[in-house]
């Protein structure tokens, strides 16, 4: 459906604020084509994010910081900003706008978005000059040029707005006295218990409150110069400011004649009583409630949108009000009936030692209030409860707890955001939902936090759930996220995905001719990209077609040992499915002997670490070893490092499987092969695990009818419980899943990631689809895995001493008798 | 004054690879990138006292094993860190000879 070629309607929206650009923007999501648009707005600025006053105030933030529109956007959608300049009159039967600069246009629609102004009660001394309100760019950039250290800030209002005034004015060192009518801060959000905790933090800041006070009087010549209190006291000041409150800005609907009570009233489709005539925001009243909060005018404006765009919608219905503090260091929420009566119940969680408290307000078994200070992180799910009028009668009592702590799942550690459902909001003020941001991630094919904060808005008005936008981003995108954005090192501009998709589908030889097909900036690389691309070289071609660069390996899988902090190196050698024998553990020992070896320690994986090795101990060393039957234990690859075990059904009066000759038999199938990372397996032979294989990238636990295959632990920084895979019922389908998903494992990640990270970003979906919903292509994985290991595995000791890779090993001696300039040391 | 001192064959220091040379109490490290120059350097990185003989050599530079610092053959110079240097030491071919000035 094209509108281009008809002709354009003329749009005209009153007010380049939050509310009305909100609107043009989610109009252009539907159509471009439909409307001229014309904008007057009062303010000299462009578009501004109104939320941020605080910020900008304190001066955590620029005002550049703040703007949401730039003038870039205004001229790529070909709209006429007319800024600072004030619409005076709406004539709505010509259907025309006059300016204060006389401008007259004509419009088919006509938006009215102008806001609210400070309500500044009567008070003695009111008019002076320096009592101002804090709605604006100016009264921000009033307040900071009159602030000064010998005077006192005098604030009214212990509301949202007043305490973030109040805030922003003491963060610059200011003597700053909030005073607030009734006996708790943020009444209108708080009870008082969350209102005291509140105030007792704020005191930190240096803000003075004075409750249960109201200003007598406000005195000077011209300009504020004494505040009197009706508590009696006065206090030396230069400024006051007003935050008690807005009042709709309805001046110029009203001398349109459009119906007005205490705001402009609206339908459910924000139409005012003319139909042409729309009104949103601040301004707007909507079955009798008007709103001052950001949420329910982005919700007013999707509606508004699908009206002037002509698309049918059921129109909008009211908005739960949800309240977040924008103070630094202050976590708040509150939102719907926080107060409760006597029909409702509370649950309580306090803490005034932490900081912490926690109320939920339950009618007939769901939430209808939440108050939440300290710990807000389950803000959005309670949020969610609410809304969605769940019953709790199940969960209340862990519900304070947190959603958390209903799973009792502290496996996946730290990755809150995966627990966050799909339809759950994490922008309350844009109303943007977890599924909304990965939808977008994956279809607009996001890479950055910007970009996402563009497109889906997420984030983009207080800015305090931008933690969880990003985290979301990570858990989408994977190692993607850092690596795409800015390439996977300083020498190139492309991610791991396309160097891997590059190699595919060209032919190279060595590392050296990628970088050149990919415009690399350096000529050889650097130890980032180097190894990287060395092994998808690696795991194209195979060790029969490729040779793997010694070169472009990091130190430990160049030398085949682990190097230590002083430049000595480990000996690990293998040691099948941790079983061992006292001949081997002599044969062992008296190598140890032999070469001195300082330290011998066992290692998580079941074998023994020889640490403290020279350098050129390592070549004979290792013919020692190979002698007395031993082979690398690898304990320096990216591939299989161990297969750990338990004793399983030889001995174990549990045991249900022969864990142990089943983890010899998987370490002698699976090593060899470079992996994107260390990889390991265990292999238990009852589910009470005693080897731990839940932990493992591929764990393997013996149940009476089978094995039971999970994939994807890790036990490192974050624990990473395995996710389960498959049971099986015999040894040769065992088999054939560790081969396919190996290979799978090889072929698919990324060069550094481990299973569990890899996992994380593709799915677990993705590979049990791969694997064991498509039995042809979990063959083929598995066919792949043995070519590449007939290959492979070729003990790297034996092989790099035959080939003489060791003889560089061997240090070079000068003598320091013959040189003059060096004195022969005694010993 | 220096002494040249003959060390080893140039073929015997395997290309973008590393020989390590003990002179009483020091080691000293002899590299050789992919262009074919030969450069020695004190065998210890200035931030942790690494072994550069086992870092990974990309141009005109060796990355250190123990914690990836970048240090410029040419002058011994760690790379965004003008402040830490590892010594540099003249080296001269002769008939594919490595000298080394001590």
């Amino acid at each position: 459906m094209s509108q281009s070629n008809e002709i354009k309607q003329d749009l005209i929206v009153i007010g380049n604020g939050m509310s009305g650009l909100r609107t043009i923007e989610d109009l252009f999501d539907i159509t471009k084509d439909k409307y001229n648009i014309t904008i007057f707005g009062d303010e000299p600025h462009y578009n501004y994010n109104r939320i941020m006053l605080s910020y900008l105030l304190s001066g955590e933030k620029t005002f550049e910081d703040t703007i949401i529109n730039h003038k870039t956007w205004y001229d790529e959608h070909n709209i006429t900003l007319h800024k600072g300049d004030k619409v005076i009159a709406i004539d709505k039967l010509e259907k025309t706008v006059t300016s204060q600069s006389g401008k007259v246009l004509t419009y088919d629609k006509l938006l009215i978005a102008t806001g609210s102004n400070s309500f500044i009660p009567k008070t003695k001394g009111s008019e002076l000059k320096n009592v101002i309100g804090f709605r604006t760019k100016l009264d921000s950039d009033t307040i900071l040029e009159l602030i000064s250290k010998d005077k006192t800030a005098v604030v009214v209002g212990g509301g949202l707005l007043g305490l973030e005034a109040a805030y922003g004015i003491a963060m610059h060192g200011i003597k700053t006295i909030l005073v607030h009518r009734s006996g708790s801060i943020m009444s209108q959000q708080l009870d008082s218990t969350g209102g005291q905790l509140l105030q007792k933090n704020l005191e930190t800041y240096g803000i003075e409150f004075k409750l249960n006070t109201t200003i007598e009087e406000i005195s000077g010549v011209d300009v504020v110069e004494n505040v009197s209190f009706t508590d009696g006291t006065s206090v030396e000041s230069n400024i006051v400011v007003f935050a008690t409150g807005i009042v709709p800005n309805t001046e110029l609907a009203n001398s349109a004649t459009l119906d007005i009570n205490k705001g402009i009233v609206v339908n459910d489709h924000l139409q005012t009583s003319d139909e042409n005539i729309f009104a949103i925001g601040e301004c707007a009243e909507h079955g009798g409630n008007t709103y001052g909060l950001v949420a329910p005018l982005y919700e007013q404006a999707k509606y508004c949108a699908k009206k002037l765009a002509d698309v049918e919608s059921d129109g909008y219905s009211g908005s739960t009000l949800s309240t977040r503090l924008k103070i630094s260091g202050v976590d708040l929420f509150s939102a719907g009936d926080y107060m409760g009566d006597e029909t409702t119940e509370e649950l309580i969680l306090l803490d005034e030692k932490v900081g912490v408290y926690k109320k939920l307000i339950i009618y007939d078994d769901k939430i209808i209030g939440i108050v939440l200070y300290g710990d807000t992180a389950d803000a959005s799910w309670y949020l969610k409860l609410l809304k969605e009028q769940t019953n709790i009668s199940d969960l209340r009592t862990k519900i304070l707890f947190g959603k958390s702590a209903l799973s009792g799942d502290s496996g996946h550690g730290g990755d809150d955001v995966s627990a966050i459902a799909d339809d759950e909001e994490i922008c309350g003020c844009n109303g943007v939902t977890k599924g909304c941001v990965v939808n977008a991630i994956k279809e607009h094919d996001l890479k950055t936090l910007a970009e996402v904060k563009t497109c889906t808005k997420a984030g983009a008005s207080c800015g305090s759930c931008l933690g969880v936008v990003e985290q979301i981003l990570v858990d989408t995108l994977g190692d993607e996220y850092n690596d795409t954005v800015e390439g996977i090192c300083d020498c190139c501009d492309v991610g791991h995905k396309e160097i891997k998709k590059c190699v595919d589908t060209n032919d190279f030889t060595n590392v050296y001719d990628v970088f050149k097909k990919l415009n690399w900036k350096t000529e050889d690389g650097c130890i980032k990209c180097r190894p990287a691309v060395n092994y998808y070289l690696l795991v194209k071609y195979n060790d029969d077609k490729y040779k793997n660069d010694k070169r472009s390996l990091l130190v430990n899988d160049r030398v085949f040992a682990n190097i230590q902090k002083d430049g000595t190196y480990s000996v690990v050698p293998r040691i099948w499915g941790g079983l061992t024998s006292a001949k081997e553990l002599k044969d062992m020992a008296d190598i140890a002997v032999k070469y001195d070896v300082p330290t011998v320690k066992f290692t998580g994986g079941q074998r023994l670490d020889m640490l403290g090795v020279k350098k050129e101990q390592l070549e004979p060393m290792w013919k020692d070893l190979n002698d007395a039957g031993f082979v690398s234990g690898q304990a320096y690859a990216k591939g299989l490092r161990t297969v750990k075990t338990c004793v399983g059904n030889q001995w174990c009066r549990f045991g249900t499987q022969d864990s142990m000759q089943m983890g010899i038999n998987l370490e002698k199938l699976t090593w060899g092969s470079w992996m994107p990372h260390k990889f390991k397996i265990a292999v238990s032979g009852c589910p009470r695990n005693c080897a731990e294989a839940t932990i493992k990238d591929i764990g393997v636990i013996g149940v009476d009818s089978g094995w039971e295959i999970s994939v994807a632990g890790n036990g490192g920084i974050k624990v990473r419980v395995t996710d389960f895979f498959i049971k099986v019922a015999t040894d040769e389908e065992l088999y054939e899943y560790v081969k396919a998903f190996t290979q799978f494992y090889r072929e698919d990640a990324y060069y550094l990631e481990r299973t569990a990270h890899w996992v994380e970003r593709v799915g677990i979906q993705y590979v049990k689809d791969a694997l064991i919903h498509d039995e042809p292509r979990r063959k083929a994985y598995a066919l792949g895995f043995e070519e590449s290991q007939k290959h492979a595995q070729v003990d790297p000791w034996e092989e790099s001493r035959k080939d003489g890779f060791t003889k560089e090993f061997s240090p070079i001696v000068i003598d320091t008798k013959n040189l003059p300039g060096y004195e022969a040391k005694e010993i | 004054m220096s002494n040249w001192i003959k060390i080893i064959e140039i073929e015997d220091v395997p290309l973008m690879g590393s020989r390590k040379v003990v002179v009483g109490d020091d080691e000293i490290v002899i590299f050789k990138t992919k262009d074919g120059s030969i450069f020695a350097v004190n065998n210890v990185c200035p931030h942790k006292q690494g072994k550069l003989s086992e870092g990974l050599v990309h141009d005109h530079m060796v990355t250190c094993p123990l914690h990836n610092w970048d240090i410029d053959l040419e002058t011994g110079i760690v790379k965004d860190e003008d402040n830490s240097c590892t010594k540099k030491y003249e080296t001269k071919i002769e008939e594919g000879v490595i000298y080394l000035a001590l």
